[in-house]
């Protein structure tokens, strides 16, 4: 039989509807402007855990290759450099293989951008949307340290732990051999196996303090506590879910440039295509992105959690399998 | 045999894990948002029926598992072996040692059909009906009139299985027994 049924009940999307029209009056209170960018770009995200699907595309440049975007990121900071101001964007956002209960190849990422605005404030600002979509009490937001996570929950310090350590802690946890493996797969077998479900089970819970190799697009800052480089980001978890991840944004083009190369250097190491670097970006940057944060958000976790849905599939008309 | 990844991995595929045929019964996907992918999955090993859980770096492919499910009635046993025959008119038998058997042999009844597990052609379990019909052998004595009163009493079945029944069930009566859970489920 032909499963042509929504996974969402009808019921479950005029309740998204009402959740998204309140997302849209968030904004609009705070007069940050709603944008729409394209879904297919030149450039794709050349990070190494994310897949970016792309398409052959006649254009009036004639047949080439266009990424669909892993998030709406590039384009939006295209639009700060060009002097937009605030911005928010709800926007389709693809990422190849991950289909599960939190997952899935095509979703709804709320991203927003904020010149001028700290770290902090955007935290403060990400809570309260979070509290406003969710509609009910979320437990007070509470600051979790990346190194004391890792010493509470599995008493070791990420940072100094010797790498031979942390292969068997990832490997005994996981039930699966992590000799070899680079030191940031252990750190994300461990944060997703024994840390995440700890996490906003009565509390919002912002995790910050990455270690300076998950950087990604943010900034970088000493711990005060040891020196030691730490990645100026968070992320927000609520009931075991990762909603959001914010960064203080990188605004340097040639610190950019220089990741975007790494990137695709571990992209070669480890057997992957390497990704057309978004130059459009770079030279954006280079003409002069004014400093601020930006946070993207899981809109569909936030709407499951919101509606005390088990999966991101029950929020979503179609879910991949089913589109 | 073919080989699967990680993202092929849906609940009743049969895979090679540690030189054990597993069944998978679940697949979760996880991930950290900018952070290398995992699966875990859930196994369920073919041959001690263990379930294991196990995580694999997404893109890691297991070998499939020559593992086949097919109808068999029930023959007999010489004590040592007992035999199952093919219901698809072939008339083909296989021989099933008691360690495959397992809980299972307390439910055997000449001509009625399980479902037997083949490994490499071997055979490596065998799950009865969900429903099976079988004789009292042995009970304490009926008591009259006593249908609906709760209250119930231990009875051996013509498999060798022991039940407990309503207080109203005599020797020569056939049950009908739920084998999941072992429970009586009404008179046949």
């Amino acid at each position: 039989m032909v499963d042509w049924r929504p996974t969402a009940e009808i019921e479950t999307l005029h309740a998204r509807a009402r959740l998204l029209a309140a997302v849209r009056a968030f904004f609009a209170e705070r007069e940050v402007l709603e944008v729409e960018t394209p879904v297919l770009g030149h450039g794709g995200s050349t990070d190494v855990h994310l897949a970016s699907l792309s398409c052959e595309a006649t254009t009036p440049a004639g047949c080439e290759r266009l990424w669909l975007q892993t998030s709406p990121e590039f384009h939006m900071k295209r639009l700060l450099a060009a002097g937009s101001g605030p911005i928010f964007q709800i926007a389709r956002s693809f990422r190849d293989g991950e289909v599960g209960t939190r997952h899935n190849l095509e979703f709804t990422m709320l991203e927003w951008y904020r010149p001028g605005l700290p770290l902090d404030a955007l935290i403060e600002e990400t809570a309260a949307l979070i509290r406003a979509v969710l509609g009910r009490e979320s437990g007070p937001l509470r600051h979790r340290r990346y190194r004391e996570l890792f010493r509470e929950v599995l008493g070791l310090d990420p940072f100094t732990a010797e790498l031979a350590a942390l292969r068997r802690l990832a490997g005994e946890r996981g039930g699966l051999d992590m000799a070899g493996a680079p030191r940031d797969d252990c750190l994300d077998l461990l944060m997703s196996l024994a840390i995440e479900p700890t996490l906003g089970r009565d509390s919002l819970d912002v995790v910050v303090d990455y270690p300076a190799s998950q950087a990604a697009l943010a900034r970088r800052h000493h711990d005060p506590e040891d020196g030691a480089w730490v990645a100026s980001r968070f992320e927000v978890y609520l009931a075991g879910l990762e909603l959001a991840n914010g960064y203080d944004e990188l605004t340097d083009a040639d610190e950019q440039a220089t990741r975007f190369a790494e990137d695709n250097a571990a992209r070669c190491e480890a057997g992957l295509a390497e990704v057309d670097a978004d130059a459009r970006l770079l030279a954006a940057l280079a003409h002069g992105m004014p400093a601020g944060s930006g946070v993207a958000l899981g809109l569909d976790r936030l709407i499951q959690l919101a509606l005390g849905k088990a999966s991101v599939a029950e929020v979503m008309a179609f879910a991949t399998p089913r589109a | 045999m073919a080989s699967y990844s990680t993202n092929e991995f849906k609940g009743g595929l049969k895979v090679m894990l540690d030189g054990d045929p597993c069944a998978i019964l679940e697949n979760e996907f996880v991930k950290p948002g900018k952070g290398q992918a995992f699966n875990r999955v859930k196994l369920r090993n073919l041959l001690t029926g263990r379930v294991w859980e196990r995580t694999f770096k997404s893109g890691e492919s297991l070998e499939g598992a020559d593992v086949l499910d097919l109808e068999m009635e029930y023959l007999y046993s010489d004590g040592e072996m007992w035999y199952f025959m093919k219901t698809d008119g072939s008339f083909e038998q296989y021989p099933v040692e008691k360690k495959a058997l397992g809980d299972t042999e307390k439910w055997l009844k000449e001509q009625v059909v399980y479902t037997v597990t083949l490994w490499n052609d071997n055979v490596i379990n065998v799950t009865p009906p969900n429903f099976i019909e079988l004789e009292v052998t042995e009970t304490d004595p009926g008591v009259k009139g006593d249908t609906a009163q709760g209250g119930s009493k231990p009875a051996t079945l013509s498999s060798g299985a022991v039940v407990r029944v309503p207080l109203f069930i005599n020797e020569g009566e056939v049950l009908k027994i739920d084998t999941r859970s072992g429970e009586y489920v009404s008179r046949a």
